[in-house]
């Protein structure tokens, strides 16, 4: 067990609590940047796509885990962010203005849907953001002229400082700039969860009504972790248009805001972690799905829905047994061996607490 | 003038008129209690100063300032923070984290450098954290201070959320029954906490609260609430020996 012994304030604000997960992180890190060399290309494309997914995760985990905001619409975010930063640099701007710029109209985007959606708490919530969803798709459509509706468009090629950077013929360029991006992303979360603002997310989350007594201004704070994620997503639905190369009004669809959402509930609901965690399983399930029926010999034949169908019971499976996620079983995992041989069995089980109505009285 | 002031505030629910053209007066520096019997209207009353209820009519001014053309988020802005009778953590965060909301009120950086950690940032972080640092050590909350809410025990919990009150620095502490399911030792060191908060710290209370032993150990003045209206007001002793009081006490069964 790793005990820590105070020795200031600083202590709690730095960003690794010790200098064990210091090295750790810094290991992975290394070894993430080092991976192009020890994969291969298909390999690597996937570990790219992990995490794409990972910053998309990050996004939604932002507010749905921290603030407890669920969202269906997330595609449609994915959607603002990738037309947002391939017509900008079909119009002449650079990559690196023009993807910073689908991240910063995207969180407007994100922040005007927050206006009536603030009034909104959990499943009417889910609903209005489902409709978010199936309109994006109408709104491609009909901005044809921008959008160039269903024949949809192709990502061009990105340049920084003169290196030329794409998915097939450079994969491990593209795979710097996903990881760059992904790290940046990471620390941007990491740091306001250590910030008054990140406190609030999670105060709003957990009561309204103490989070206002306490100066919290909900409206506002709502507002924000919209702004926040769905500029974190429209990042992620850039670098998704570029991995995917062509895209439409189909690429974004409701399946991809429903899987986001599983992922992050999978992966485990308010955790940084969390979202890579899912972000792993979603982009490796239909991998690992084809290879079974393949060994159980289902041959060629396409199973329709059958991907969807074990996503929908590996998420129904953990909100029965793990409902803390992926990352929940880990810290159990982990706190089981620090202690060991004293873990006991109710140690995780939560106290009694009341009913929302009975809270004001 | 007093610190707080409730004049004339009327407040029904349907048919219920939970407040009764209440008036009441919280002078700076002591320690103020309300007691009546269950649904007597005190909650509502610390939901009238929350701004979570509009009265029908009356006014609220604290230190001077007219408390009701403020929203609910911007009456902590003025130090008056509180607690709720059925405990109202952020259950899923720490100790110190729920602590470090009360610090809330005194934000001083925006999203974007906060995103970044400015050494701004992690200036006001480190006064956040010392002022919260003297909370915890007020309250011995320390063995507890990285641990989930969810996991606390009740009695825990109780103290936390008087300690992410005091978290802000109030001026004015609003404690709506701190002793309820409380054991007899904890309630003891309520009363000291409670004493300290005031001689201290020198922040005025205001509190519900049904025990009577703790209500005249710690109070000046003492308000008896029924059906929302004033029954008798005055030192405990006084209060507790008032002919009203006693007969609704005894009309109700006793609290
Ligand atoms: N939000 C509400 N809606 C309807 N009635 C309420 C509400 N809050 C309180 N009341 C009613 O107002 C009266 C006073 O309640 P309350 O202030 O909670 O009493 P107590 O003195 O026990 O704290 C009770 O009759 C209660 O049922
Ligand atoms: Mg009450």
């Amino acid at each position: 067990m790793r005990i820590h012994f105070k020795t200031s304030y600083e202590h709690d604000i730095r960003l690794f609590p010790d200098w064990w997960s210091f090295f750790v992180y810094a290991a992975l890190v290394a070894v993430a940047v080092i991976l192009p060399w020890l994969l291969d290309d298909f390999f690597l494309g996937e570990v790219t796509n992990v995490l794409i997914w990972a910053i998309a995760g990050l996004g939604l985990m932002l507010l749905t885990g921290q603030t407890g905001q669920a969202s269906l619409g997330h595609a449609a975010f994915l959607a603002i962010g990738c037309y947002s930063c391939i017509i900008g640099m079909e119009n002449g701007l650079p990559f690196l203005l023009a993807f910073p710029l689908a991240g910063v109209i995207t969180g407007i985007f994100g922040t005007l849907f927050s206006i009536p959606a603030v009034r909104l708490h959990g499943i009417y919530l889910a609903i209005a953001t489902i409709a978010l969803s199936v309109l994006a798709d109408d709104i491609i459509v009909l901005l044809e002229p921008w959008t160039d509706g269903v024949s949809g468009k192709f990502a061009p090629m990105i340049t920084i400082f003169g290196i030329e950077i794409e998915r097939w013929t450079t994969p491990d360029r593209f795979y710097w700039l996903v990881l760059a991006v992904t790290i940046l992303c990471t620390l941007f979360y990491r740091n306001l969860l250590r910030a008054p603002l990140g406190r609030a997310f999670a105060a709003v989350r957990d009561s309204e009504v103490s989070a206002t007594a306490m100066g919290v201004h909900i409206a506002f704070t709502k507002a924000a972790a919209f702004g926040l994620s769905c500029a974190i997503t429209g990042l992620a639905g850039a670098l998704m248009g570029f991995y995917a190369g062509a895209f439409n009004n189909e690429t974004f669809s409701i399946v991809i805001s429903i899987s986001l959402l599983m992922m992050i509930v999978i992966g485990g609901l308010g955790s940084i972690h969390g979202a890579f965690f899912g972000a792993v399983v979603i982009a490796f399930l239909p991998q690992a799905l084809s290879m079974t029926t393949d060994m159980i010999g289902g041959g060629n034949v396409a199973i329709p829905g059958l991907e969807t169908g074990v996503f929908g019971a590996i998420l129904i499976l953990f909100i029965l047994f793990e409902p803390m996620g992926i990352y929940g079983r880990w810290l159990k995992i982990r706190t089981w061996f620090e202690l060991f041989p004293f873990a006991r069995k109710d140690m995780f089980k939560r106290q009694k607490s009341y009913l929302k109505t009975e809270r004001l009285r | 003038m007093s610190l707080l002031e409730i004049t004339n505030a009327t407040l029904k629910f349907g048919g219920v008129v939970a407040v009764n053209d209440l008036s009441l007066s919280v002078e700076e520096g002591e320690v103020y209690a309300i007691v009546g019997p269950n649904g007597a209207g005190k909650s509502t009353v610390f939901n009238l100063i929350s701004r979570f209820y509009e009265p029908f009519s009356g006014q609220i001014t604290f230190d001077g300032q007219n408390l009701l053309d403020r929203r609910a988020d911007a009456v902590a802005d003025l130090g008056i923070a509180r607690t709720f009778q059925n405990i109202e953590l952020f259950d899923h965060a720490t100790v110190l984290q729920n602590l470090l909301v009360g610090r809330h009120r005194h934000r001083r950086t925006n999203m974007i450098e906060e995103m970044l950690f400015t050494p701004r940032v992690r200036r006001e972080e480190k006064k956040h954290r010392e002022a919260v640092e003297r909370v915890i050590d007020f309250l011995d909350l320390q063995p507890y201070r990285n641990k989930m809410i969810a996991g606390l025990p009740y009695g825990v919990r109780k103290v936390v959320e008087l300690g992410r009150a005091l978290s802000s620095d109030p001026r004015l502490l609003l404690l709506d029954e701190p002793a309820s399911g409380l054991s007899v030792e904890e309630t003891q060191d309520m009363r000291w906490w409670i004493d300290d908060i005031r001689k201290q710290m020198g922040i005025t209370v205001l509190m519900v609260e049904h025990d009577m032993g703790l209500v005249s150990g710690v109070s000046d003045r003492v308000l008896a609430l029924a059906d929302g209206a004033k029954l008798a007001e005055g030192t405990p002793a006084e209060v507790q020996s008032d002919p009203a009081v006693i007969a609704a006490y005894l009309g109700t069964g006793a609290a």
